[in-house]
């Protein structure tokens, strides 16, 4: 048993919209007319596409290749034929498009050969490998890789932390995967903890999800293996945040630029728990996931849906009212507004919220700052937002880094709360991306000068030697 | 008054040995006020400001014998910069010296490249590969679009083309401040 | 279009400046009670002079008329110089403390958010310079003749008939004299001018101070560090020097229910814009107001001192809010090492 909770400072009770999509059971989402599969399904790096237009593939099968420590593979989710491979909408705040293939199923489901593998034969290492060829991201939202995470830190992992909280309002879907398939996710856990050579799993789920929480210890008990978890986490958002709810679980507190495995602890969310699962016992790759339909919608509810699959042909499922404004992946404290009906279904998309100009009103005119200090008191990584706004509206980077500006979650509770209506956390993302931008710069500018000097150097150096030669 | 002179002659004597001491206790190796400007330029290398490249433009304003607006790629912001460090006035960019364009690389046509090799010898910082009689092609990574190969090349197969925005290189935008006129 | 987060709280800069209002509205009911409804006059007085300021500012810096002047914050400049200045003073020397207070010390430095100074305590400061007389003439307890105190405001000032020293001047002239020095006791215990702890009638106007900053705290809109450093060390100092001569200086309990204490504790010192922010900059804030208070009551020239405190404290904001900036998560191990 875990002997008390820590606390996190900060954070807000938004609404949480919860019971909406939250009672009926998970529906599977119907074959769409086509697929579109960005390369790019892990944070931080492209796969390597395998598959030429024409080429007929099937459910399953490795269409992209993992290259590079942080990337992943991806697969046909149906089979059927490349129709092209080219630049698609993403899921991104740009709106830009980004390498994706797309698929027209041929309806056949045929899968490839599937095997269970056996993980408790072979080396962590190997099993690592095969959950990247698996495609095995995390699919709480960031996409980082799992295999990345299971990987052995300086100390190891000690506790491993299963991510339960879904603490943005309106989003069920892990609710609903932790009822309806709680044996699934602690098979996965319990897998998670041979790789990774973890001592206890803690699985922390936020205390307005009962049902949820019963289900898992109810699994737990069928499971009957020691040092198994399941803990309830007060409702605060975002206790949800992989920082805030290691913190509440076993008070440690991840700095920016550290990992878990630093400090000897780990976190997954639940649905990347069962996609190990799936991908070790029945051999199964990424290719669907289950996400949330709600917000301005007749029938919310939960769909399980194939990976590329257009949200223009998710959304009939559960009937968009016809004064939706705006459509958003992710909840309102965090998601991104999508700009076009055909961005896909990604790893990390866990939820489709229709928006409207009731649900999500336009925000009113910003006002000056008057220091209240309220951004302050509810910052979970205990910053001054209202000093990092300061410097990042007036563009002074150096002293923005100064107050930690990094190590802001972007989890939206200091613009939830603001008097003056500042949109706090868009001056954030500003600064960041400028500094990185920046940063890039000056990379690019040192090597350019080095590769100059260097060309001088060997300039003067053939000169002289001609001299010689000359001379001689 | 004897000794007041002697008080002021002593109190200078001391400043003078401890200046003098100073000079000598942190006395600063090479020219860092060259660096600094160097490390603002953008090390294009492109010569459009009149001298052979950023490291000898940046000895020419540390001297005084260059203006700080001559620098294009550096741009507006750059010149913002020279001028905080030296403590100048912001001069708008200089025309004489080129206009401020986007980010651009170097593309050889490989299909009409004859493969002369003047533009590997022009290119500054080395980007452009390839042997005589071999087809050239730029290193898109190491090229910092200083355009010094377009004109050497005897069949024009060199152009210049702006970096598109990716969602790699994509940046959130300042802010839209909303001030409705409310009235 | 917006980014995230899309939805936001029912909150606005409208709304605190409301409830603060509503906070001052128990003090205000106290003062209207014991020293009749002069006070109402004033606050009107400044009210309507500082919307006007207000509104001519927002004009000439062409800034939206509505949306800031609708904000509230003007109205509570104007209130808190209304229950700082003499409910009988002329009619001018409100107007007058407002107008500076609105145009110059909040819309030259910037408008909203941007005054480094509190705008009521410059009014202050500047009128009790300029106008010493006139800023140190107080109703007496129970002198509510309206008619009497319309014609002090507009008119003609008769005033021997219903000014009387404050606790605070009585206190300063006995001090002053140190024949009478010994008598500080008895003229505390004296009922005229003295009530039960403070002043007459000014600890009910305290106390009405009181209940509205804590309801305010309550409503999350101040926290409680500004109160309690003040008071605290308004208390501490103030018992200190009691204990090491009590015919010298007065008791803690005085110190905290007379002249502006109570006001400045929950509505003064709090203001968020030319105050410190962060937690212990906030208490450090708060206890050198304290301080400079009582040092300027107990050996300074003029009677109360949270203006000049709440002045010099405000130059020193931004240097204490630098110096006190809490650790950031996961960064709170590092000790001693620079942020």
């Amino acid at each position: 048993m875990i002997a008390k909770l820590f606390k996190f400072k900060g954070g807000v009770k938004p609404d949480s919209h919860k019971d909406v999509s939250a009672a009926a059971p998970i529906r599977v989402a119907p074959l769409p007319s086509h697929l579109i599969i960005p390369l790019r399904q892990s944070a931080r790096a492209m796969a390597r596409c395998l598959v030429q237009p024409g080429q007929t593939v099937l459910k399953g099968e490795m269409i992209a290749a993992a290259e590079g420590p942080l990337c992943t593979a991806v697969h046909a989710p149906t089979s059927g034929t490349v129709r092209a491979i080219a630049p698609q909408p993403v899921p991104h705040p740009s709106g830009l498009p980004a390498p994706s293939i797309i698929i027209d199923p041929d309806g056949l489901e045929r899968w490839i050969e599937r095997r269970p593998f056996d993980y408790r034969c072979v080396p962590a290492q190997e099993t690592r490998n095969y959950l990247r060829d698996c495609g095995v991201v995390g699919l709480g939202g960031a996409g980082f890789p799992s295999h990345v995470k299971l990987g052995p830190g300086e100390k190891g992992i000690e506790t491993l932390i299963l991510n339960g909280a879904e603490c943005e309002p309106w989003i069920t879907c892990d609710d609903r995967l932790m009822r309806e398939r709680a044996d699934g996710i602690l098979a996965g856990a319990s897998i998670m903890r041979h790789i990774a050579g973890a001592r206890r799993i803690l699985v922390g789920i936020e205390d307005n999800k009962p049902q949820a929480i019963a289900s898992m210890r109810a699994a737990v008990q069928r499971l009957g293996e020691a040092d198994i978890e399941v803990v309830a986490v007060p409702t605060r958002y975002p206790a949800g945040g992989e920082k805030q709810l290691i913190r509440v679980l076993t008070g440690i507190e991840i700095p920016f630029g550290k990992l878990g495995t630093h400090f000897g602890v780990q976190c997954f969310n639940v649905g990347s728990a069962h996609a190990v699962f799936r991908a070790i016992a029945h051999g199964e790759p990424l290719i669907s996931r289950v996400l949330t339909l709600s917000g301005n919608m007749a029938h919310p509810g939960n769909f399980e849906a194939l990976i590329g699959t257009p949200i223009r042909e998710l959304l009939p499922l559960a009937e968009p009212r016809t004064d939706t404004d705006r459509y958003l992946m992710g909840g309102p404290m965090m998601g991104v507004a999508l700009l076009s009906l055909d961005t896909p279904v990604i790893k990390g998309t866990n939820c489709i919220l229709a928006g409207s100009p009731a649900l999500f009103p336009p925000p009113p005119p910003e006002m000056p700052c008057i220091r209240c200090g309220e951004c302050a008191k509810v910052c979970p990584a205990e910053l001054q937002p209202f000093e990092l706004y300061w410097f990042s509206r007036a563009r002074i980077f150096g002293k923005a880094q100064e107050y930690s500006l990094f190590d802001c979650i972007e989890c939206g509770c200091c613009s939830y709360v603001c008097p003056s209506r500042i949109p706090l956390v868009d001056y954030f993302r500003f600064a960041k991306g400028e500094i990185w931008a920046r940063e890039k710069e000056k990379a690019a500018a040192d090597i350019a000068r080095e590769r100059y000097e260097l060309r001088l150097a060997r300039e003067e150096r053939e000169k002289a030697e001609k001299a010689a030669k000359l001379a001689a | 008054m004897i000794e007041a002179l002697l008080v002021m002659a002593l109190g200078a004597v001391l400043l003078g040995a401890a200046l003098g001491y100073a000079a000598v206790r942190f006395r600063v190796e090479g020219d860092p006020l060259v660096e600094k400007i160097d490390a603002i330029l953008p090390q294009t290398q492109c010569g459009q400001c009149g001298f052979p490249g950023c490291k000898p433009y940046a000895t020419a304003i540390a001297k005084g014998e260059a203006e700080i607006n001559q620098c294009p790629p550096g741009g507006e912001e750059g010149i913002h910069k020279l001028a905080d460090l030296l403590g100048r006035e912001f001069k708008p960019l200089s025309a004489e010296h080129g206009i401020e364009k986007p980010k651009s690389v170097a593309i050889i046509d490989e299909q009409a490249c004859i493969g002369c090799t003047l533009c590997i010898q022009a290119c500054p910082v080395d980007a452009i590969v390839g042997a005589a009689k071999q087809m050239h092609t730029v290193v898109a990574a190491q090229c910092t679009g200083c355009e010094l190969c377009v004109a050497p090349c005897p069949v024009d197969c060199i152009r210049m083309e702006a970096i598109q925005e990716t969602v790699d290189t994509w940046k959130w935008k300042y802010p839209v401040i909303k001030l409705r006129q409310a009235a | 279009m917006n980014n995230s987060p899309y939805s936001l709280k029912p909150a606005s800069v409208q709304s605190v400046m409301l409830r603060v209002l509503c906070a001052l509205l128990p003090g205000i009911a106290a003062y209207v009670w014991f020293f009749g409804a002069a006070i109402l006059v004033q606050i009107a007085l400044a009210s309507v002079t500082a919307l006007a300021a207000e509104a001519v500012m927002l004009r000439l810096r062409g800034k939206p008329l509505l949306m800031f002047l609708s904000d509230g914050s003007a109205l509570v400049t104007a209130w808190l110089i209304a229950l700082t200045f003499p409910s009988i003073a002329p009619w001018w020397l409100t107007v007058l403390g407002t107008l500076l207070a609105i145009m110059v010390a909040k819309h030259l430095y910037g408008g909203l958010g941007q005054n480094p100074f509190n705008p009521a305590m410059v009014a202050f400061a500047l009128m009790i310079v300029a106008y010493p007389q006139l800023m140190s003439q107080w109703p007496a307890v129970g002198a509510t003749d309206f008619a009497m105190q319309i014609n002090a405001i507009f008119g003609t000032r008769q005033l021997d008939a219903m000014t009387m020293a404050t606790p605070l001047d009585a206190l300063r002239t006995v001090l002053r004299d140190p024949e009478q020095r010994a008598a500080i006791g008895g003229l505390l215990g004296s009922n005229a001018t003295f009530g039960n702890i403070g002043g007459k009638g000014w600890e009910w106007v305290a106390a009405g101070y009181l209940a509205g900053g804590l309801w305010l705290i309550q409503q999350r809109i101040i926290t409680w560090h500004m109160p309690a450093a003040f008071l605290a060390t308004l208390f501490a100092v103030a018992g200190v020097f009691t204990l090491i001569d009590s015919t010298q200086f007065a008791p803690p309990l005085f110190h905290l229910l007379t002249g502006g204490a109570m006001l400045g504790a929950f509505f003064i010192v709090t203001d968020p814009v030319s105050g410190c922010t962060t937690p212990r900059g906030k208490l450090i804030f708060a206890a050198g107001v304290a301080l400079l208070t009582w040092i300027i009551r107990s050996f300074g020239a003029y009677p109360d001192g949270i203006a000049f405190a709440v002045l010099l404290m405000n130059i020193a904001a931004p240097l204490i809010d630098m110096y006190t900036q809490p650790p950031v998560f996961g960064h709170k191990q590092k000790e001693g090492e620079p942020r």
